[in-house]
């Protein structure tokens, strides 16, 4: 095996920008204050990111605006936003919704030389440049390969609309992440072909609902289309590779997320357990507190492994990002919630209270281990991937 | 050691291994010459340093020079046996021998031609092996050994052996230790096979009576003895990461895979959610070991050996669990209950052979609990437990 599971030099400097930007504008302790606000994504914060760091366009190419980099950097960048439970849509937007469009800009890569760029091109453009942010109108528990089932369909068209190549769609997508500030929505529709469409979210008939969500840090939103104007960025086939390819980029990126989360809840939890004394000894003196960290450490160790091979297996477009993917998200995803857990408890009693943070992280990370697959559905995913099939 | 490698070491180490070759034909040198001649030429362990057996280059480069020595078909040696030697006591002789003491042991160790063993565990020091009991007491240029080590595999092979006696009871534990060489073919050295749970006997206890060691085999000073053990130790964990990358379903998660595919008539759904966890967990295992060597490799030794123990060793006891109640009737069957001596066949014996020998995995090379102190106190920087013979004389301590 020649992956290399490090980081490179470029991704570690990648992310200590992250992390010092996200200590000096989004300190944990003032998300506490934000979650109860009705739209909690912090907008201030992703224009930083994205003009300073250049996070919106990540995974675009230099052709078209963006950094040109890869899901190594993406993972990368991740773990800093999981660490910090921060409230912007780098998942759903800069990763989730940039790679559908990617997957339909190659799909139309074979226009004719001189026609104006694909609708997907011309997207990707405007998420580079930061003024916009997109998501996938897709349930965010929908898991890869399986393809979400579409709640919305063409409707009947209006009048100027051929001219205009509009589609008009109907239905409703509930629970879609990082949707609430996003100004283009990428909706799968079923009709004749299934499409994928690009639809404004400020066009009439476009209802985005925030949700009282489990995660307040990644609010969900629910959408509805009530003959809303969608415009076709990939057809048929193409549409339904650019969701499924969407969802397993969706699947490796969260992993890292996941996996920065549980590192951040592992360190917050040995610094206070040094800190704070009971029976006249620090508690973290306590075998019995001693060896769940470690086995928290040690379950870290491991799932870091399995994140950085299925960054870079995806990175690389190699054969077996399936497996590495379902690897990822689950060991991540388990990963996640244990270490969330375990600081809640072993903080004691103020981990349990509001005005610490234990409790973003908790619900950061049960949210997120439903998120586009839970650790049991992509490990299930693996009898058909390995040949361990189900009994019959 | 060199930590990183240029282009240019590794184009020096393959002309100097064709030239080696070109000089001694493997098909016509004997194995023991030709070995010899290898060490000589400083083309035996790439990180020995110049003058024995090496050339201070980086661990990275001993792949390379392995599968030169291998495509010009040179012999093998006995590694399998000689693991102590190559693993513990070479960096142990490396970083605490004299020039003298060097020259004396690393080539025939090497070669295998002298097989090592490892003295430190005793009936009463298990995890707190720096409690051991068994004396060395000086009697001229030499000191005269008393005293029973327990789990030693490999002594009734061994010419050499790595042994760690209190040479001071009056002073705290730590401080009262000293590190030997003792030949193990010497009349006061008794090596009887200890049997284990799966009937055979893979380790030794050996009896000290009145054995004796030159004072010219000391490694470190007088009193040094734990220092000293602790490089050795501390090899032991770093060669479990050091080892080749090894494909996906190797080890015991390969049989129970095997299993699965070979008998529909026998799956459950209980049984398949089990089996996907397990194999996704030992998959994951097996990348975050080769994540493991990359970073050794890359010059940043991680305390993750400790991580990847524990978890190795938890996840032999499910599989094989797991294993002998899918195998049903055939789970309840053992191939052979008969003391065997030397074990040349492993983990292929069968499930219960399996299920019984990862028992060990847990206790071996540091118990799982001593493991996660370790990695609480110098990973986490958790406080150490409180001890109740700190700073007290050995023989003081309760016991």
């Amino acid at each position: 095996m020649t992956v290399d599971l490090l980081y490179t030099d470029d991704e570690r400097t990648l992310a200590d920008a992250v992390r010092s930007l996200l200590a000096d504008r989004a300190p944990v302790t003032g998300l506490i204050k934000r979650v109860e606000q009705p739209d909690t994504y912090d907008a201030g914060l992703w224009r930083t990111a994205a003009a300073e760091i250049g996070l919106a366009g990540l995974l675009i190419p230099e052709a078209l605006g963006g950094a040109g980099a890869s899901y190594r950097e993406a993972a990368a960048v991740a773990e800093e936003f999981g660490a910090g439970v921060a409230p912007v849509p780098y998942l759903g937007s800069a990763v989730v919704a940039t790679t559908a469009l990617l997957a339909a800009a190659r799909a139309s890569a074979g226009r004719a030389e001189g026609t104006a760029p694909s609708p997907a091109a011309a997207l990707l453009k405007r998420l580079a440049s930061g003024d916009a942010t997109a998501a996938l109108a897709v349930e965010f528990s929908a898991f890869p390969p399986a393809l979400p089932a579409a709640g919305v369909r063409v409707s009947g068209a209006r009048p100027g609309d051929d001219e205009d190549g509009v589609t008009r769609l109907r239905g409703t997508v509930r629970s879609v992440a990082d949707a609430l500030p996003a100004g283009v929505l990428l909706v799968p529709a079923d009709g004749v072909p299934g499409a994928l469409y690009a639809v404004e979210a400020d066009a009439p008939g476009v209802h985005v609902a925030p949700v009282v969500s489990l995660d307040m840090t990644r609010q969900l939103a629910d959408i509805t289309f009530d003959d809303a104007p969608g415009r076709r960025v990939a057809a048929g086939e193409a549409a339904d590779a650019a969701v499924a390819d969407a969802l397993t980029a969706g699947a490796v990126v969260l992993a890292a997320e996941q996996l920065g989360l549980a590192q951040r809840c592992l360190d917050m939890t040995v610094a206070y357990v040094k800190e704070r004394k009971q029976f006249a000894r620090p508690v973290g003196s306590f075998q019995a507190i001693k060896h769940r960290l470690a086995d928290l450490w040690t379950a870290i160790a491991q799932a870091r492994a399995a994140s950085r091979y299925a960054a870079a297996c995806l990175a690389a477009g190699d054969p077996d990002t399936a497996v590495a993917a379902a690897l990822a998200k689950s060991a991540c995803g388990d990963v996640a919630v244990l270490a969330a857990e375990e600081a809640v408890q072993l903080h004691g009693g103020i981990g349990f209270t509001w005005e610490h943070p234990a409790h973003l992280y908790l619900k950061r990370a049960k949210a997120a281990a439903v998120g586009f697959g839970t650790a049991g559905a992509h490990r299930e995913t693996l009898a058909a991937l390995v040949n361990l099939p189900a009994p019959a | 050691m060199a930590l990183s490698t240029t282009a240019s070491d590794e184009a020096e180490l393959r002309e100097a291994i064709r030239a080696f070759i070109a000089e001694h034909d493997p098909a016509s040198v004997p194995s023991a010459e030709f070995n010899n001649a290898r060490f000589d030429a400083g083309l035996a362990a790439v990180t020995y340093p110049v003058g024995h057996g090496g050339r201070g280059l980086a661990r990275g480069l001993q792949a390379v020079a392995d599968a030169e020595f291998a495509r010009a078909g040179a012999p093998e040696r006995d590694q399998a046996r000689n693991v102590i030697g190559l693993g513990m006591a070479a960096p142990t002789i490396l970083a605490y021998g004299t020039g003298e003491q060097i020259s004396r042991w690393l080539r025939p160790l090497w070669t295998c031609e002298e097989i090592w063993c490892q003295l430190f565990s005793e009936p009463g020091a298990g995890s707190d092996v720096a409690g051991l009991a068994t004396r060395a007491v000086k009697d001229g240029d030499e000191w005269v050994v008393n005293g029973q080590k327990v789990w030693t595999s490999l002594a009734h092979h061994a010419k050499w052996g790595l042994l760690v006696a209190r040479t001071d009871p009056d002073v705290p534990k730590h401080a009262g230790l000293s590190y030997f060489v003792i030949d193990m073919e010497q009349p006061g050295v008794e090596v009887r096979p200890l049997r284990q749970a799966t009937g055979e006997a893979e380790f030794n206890e050996v009896f000290l009576t009145d054995a004796r060691v030159p004072d010219a085999n000391r490694l470190g000073n007088v009193g040094d003895g734990w220092k000293v053990a602790t490089t050795t130790l501390m090899n032991e964990r770093v060669s479990i990461g050091s080892g080749r990358s090894v494909p996906r379903e190797e080890g015991v998660i390969g049989y129970a895979a095997a299993s699965w595919r070979q008998h529909p008539e026998r799956r459950g759904h209980d049984a398949h959610q089990r089996l996907l966890r397990l194999w996704a967990e030992s998959e994951v295992a097996r990348l975050a070991g080769e994540r493991l060597r990359q970073q050794m490799a890359a010059g940043e030794p991680g305390p993750e050996g400790s991580a990847a123990k524990l978890t190795m060793a938890r996840l032999n006891q499910q599989i094989t669990g797991w294993e002998i109640e899918f195998e049903a009737e055939d789970g309840l069957r053992y191939d052979d209950w008969t003391m065997r001596r030397d074990a040349t066949r492993g983990y292929e014996r069968g499930p219960g052979f399996r299920y019984l020998r990862s028992k060990g995995n847990s206790i071996e090379g540091g118990t799982s609990e001593v493991l996660r102190n370790i990695i609480a106190e110098r990973v986490l920087g958790l406080p150490a437990e409180q001890r109740a013979d700190k700073g007290v004389a050995w023989k003081d301590i309760p016991r």
